[in-house]
């Protein structure tokens, strides 16, 4: 039953011309950064570092006003012999997928075009992943504000936090307490930021150390690569699950 | 059919219902009657379960229906203003509901005919006018045949032949010993259509009464009688 409510979600927004617009920006930018020519580990670099800039915000901006604008027919399928859980989850993974089905054509074909295999798949699983948990965040600063423009406002926030504070953040911290052993306390640090966590895992797949940054350094000496992206990999599905468990039970209890 | 006790709900700090005991029978249509702000949408989402209640129990054919969910297969319910997603085709529609009633077959096409909804069938709700979307919902209401309707403002955004429609089969409905409880304004209309007149104030139940009570053979119009009731009270 689930599935079929989500199936037609699905081809809902797979019509919808921003999530087909999405997809093209992110398969020209991706073509025209390879085609430039640098190598190619550098090109993905480049094209991992907007993909953390644009996935985040895309789907915190998309996914809000995506709810917001659904909560008529949300609550008209509410009406109907089914329960709240199953519609959030449908409303949920339509989104997400949809959105990830986007991304994966706008930077996979790109990626896989120029062969770039084993990098390109860890690229793509990011950007996947990234985009399930900001739809999550989106849903869960939809849930908490009955208003739309202060749900929207606080997802800006929230993206501004993650992808700009949190980093001066935690150079102050480095900078401030650099002569103390913080390498844990930075590992502990960088689980809080989803997008930390998709860097890390890409680059120590890339292994790019120059271009990993204080954190990633620190991950890499303390796990070694694989461990390491295990463990941030770990961290980013508790990144998913964390805001849905909260959105679905603040959901179950919304009033309509 | 309908029973309700004791039911409260507030949002923050206003009160948008103040202990509601209203029972329901079958077989009748019940005009929720009051001005805006009274607490009539807060009541009906309640039995829908839009509304999930701080205090007080419901009760659709004898089940309590907090944490429930399949007590609505009995009812059909019309909000007052719908929305669909613009890419969404009618059939697509009508193919959700339909899964999520499990394939049941629907029992009562006629509106889907008289609206003629399947002439619109492969449209995108975005290409569709406000009254023309207003027909769906109802054609989707009926179509189950369930034996309780919720209608909201039914007949807000209709043309005047659709509202016709709307109307018979809304006594139709009645005469097949369903319930219908219809939240309206108009008085004249309701006066053709309710038996019952239940009247909120300030989320209280000021007035429960039938139209023939109401009115007690004074030949005057709805609208005047129930102002005189409720003034003597």
């Amino acid at each position: 039953m689930n599935t079929k409510i989500l199936k037609y979600i699905l081809f809902e927004l797979l019509r919808n011309k921003f999530i087909i617009l999405y997809s093209l920006i992110l398969m020209v930018m991706s073509f025209s950064i390879i085609y430039i020519g640098q190598d190619s580990s550098k090109a993905v670099i480049t094209i991992l570092n907007l993909i953390l800039f644009i996935v985040p915000l895309i789907c915190l901006i998309f996914g809000t006003i995506h709810f917001y604008n659904s909560k008529e027919f949300i609550q008209f399928l509410l009406t109907q012999p089914v329960n709240r859980k199953s519609i959030f989850r449908a409303e949920y993974l339509g989104l997400s997928i949809s959105l990830s089905l986007g991304f994966l054509i706008g930077v996979g074909i790109p990626v896989m075009f120029y062969g770039f295999l084993l990098s390109g798949m860890y690229l793509v699983l990011t950007g996947i992943i990234l985009t399930f948990i900001f739809t999550a965040i989106a849903f869960l600063s939809s849930v908490i504000n009955k208003d739309k423009v202060k749900g929207i406002g606080l997802s800006i926030i929230i993206w501004l936090y993650l992808t700009i504070i949190f980093d001066g953040l935690v150079f102050l911290i480095i900078y401030f307490f650099n002569d103390y052993p913080i390498d844990k306390f930075i590992i502990i640090l960088t689980s809080l930021n989803p997008i930390d966590l998709g860097r890390i895992l890409m680059l120590l797949q890339v292994d790019i150390s120059a271009l990993m940054g204080f954190t990633g350094a620190t991950f890499q000496k303390f796990f070694g690569s694989f461990i390491g992206m295990a463990i941030s990999a770990v961290f980013m599905l508790l990144w998913i699950f964390l805001p849905l468990a909260v959105s679905l039970r603040m959901f179950k209890r919304t009033n309509f | 059919m309908i029973e309700i006790k004791e039911l409260k709900m507030s949002y923050g700090k206003s009160r948008a219902l103040n202990g509601i005991n209203l029972s329901l029978e079958k077989g009748q249509v019940v005009a929720l009657m009051g001005p805006n702000g009274s607490g009539k949408s807060t009541l009906l989402k309640s039995i829908l379960g839009l509304v999930i209640p701080q205090k007080g129990k419901i009760f659709v054919n004898e089940t309590d229906i907090a944490n429930n969910y399949l007590y609505r297969t009995n009812i059909g319910y019309m909000p007052q203003i719908a929305n669909y997603p613009e890419n969404l085709k009618v059939k697509e529609l009508f193919n959700i509901i339909r899964d999520i009633r499990n394939g049941s077959k629907e029992k009562d096409e006629e509106l889907l005919e008289k609206f003629r909804i399947f002439e619109i069938y492969d449209k995108y709700f975005g290409q569709l006018s406000g009254g023309y979307k207003q027909r769906v919902t109802a054609s989707i209401a009926f179509l189950f045949d369930p034996d309780i309707l919720i209608l909201d403002e039914p007949t807000a955004s209709l043309d005047p032949l659709s509202t016709e429609i709307m109307k018979s089969k809304i006594i139709d409905s009645k005469n097949e010993n369903k319930l219908i409880i219809i939240s309206s304004h108009i008085i004249s209309e309701m006066e053709e259509l309710a038996d019952r007149i239940v009247y909120l104030l300030e989320g209280s139940i000021r007035l429960n009464m039938n139209i023939k009570d109401i009115k007690n053979g004074s030949g005057e119009r709805l609208g005047k009688a129930i102002a005189r009731v409720l003034q003597s009270n």
